[in-house]
């Protein structure tokens, strides 16, 4: 239900794997790759993940959501190697008995994701490329999830 | 003793390589470890971005001590997602 794919997404799949029939609604977020940032035109984007970190990170995501809200079953599957403007980058579906928690589920999921799933993103734009994160010295978040830091 | 660095992104890059071993001192720190690798690897002396530690796949801090047989991976900024 973690999973890291090297094609095209399909959220009728993630819909499916979290199906229950005790659950009153499935809320699903689409991340997909955009053809512009900071004003450069971006022609393609390159995925990069630690395997197995990344999926074993993912899941630990689902569990901190499972113990925050009342949810039933959660799939998050993220794209990598290249992906074509506009396609799917990520997925996330969420089944939970009421609507609140999976929308409240869903966003934190995919906030946490992008503060430490370990997954890199390289923008190939006009007259160049750069690996997103590393080109301003932007300070890392803080880790409350790494004891001792 | 001796551990496995495998390296990702701009790390990879900048390094040549994806993977490497490494002699380290007993108890050496994971701090420790990436202040060698800049000494050994031109590519990696360059880089000047702050990094998570990870060890055996779970984020760990820089203080952490390292065993023989240890995978260290330097997680340079993460942007998953969208």
């Amino acid at each position: 239900m973690y999973e890291l794919r090297d094609k095209a997404l399909d959220l009728n799949e993630l819909v499916q794997v979290v199906g229950d029939p005790g659950a009153g609604a499935v809320v699903t977020f689409i991340g997909t790759t955009r053809d512009n940032n900071e004003g450069r035109r971006v022609y393609s984007l390159e995925y990069e993940a630690y395997p197995g970190m990344a999926e074993q990170e993912m899941r630990k995501l689902g569990e901190e959501a499972a113990a925050k809200w009342q949810l039933s079953r959660i799939a998050v599957h993220h794209r990598i190697g290249s992906v074509p403007i506009g396609e799917a980058s990520v997925m996330i579906a969420v089944a939970s008995p009421h609507r609140d928690e999976g929308f409240k589920a869903c966003r934190y999921i995919i906030d946490e994701l992008k503060k430490r799933v370990p997954i890199w993103k390289k923008e190939i734009y006009e007259g160049g490329e750069v690996w997103i994160g590393t080109q301003t010295g932007d300070p890392l978040p803080k880790m409350p999830w790494v004891s001792g830091s | 003793m001796q551990v496995k660095v495998k390296l990702f992104a701009i790390l990879r890059e900048r390094a040549g390589q994806s993977e490497l071993l490494q002699e380290i001192g007993n108890d050496s720190t994971i701090g420790e470890l990436w202040q060698t690798l800049r000494k050994e690897h031109s590519g990696l002396a360059a880089v000047n971005i702050k990094l998570l530690y990870a060890v055996n796949s779970d984020y760990v801090g820089p203080d952490h001590v390292l065993r023989d047989g240890d995978e260290v991976v330097f997680v340079p900024p993460v942007s998953g997602g969208c």
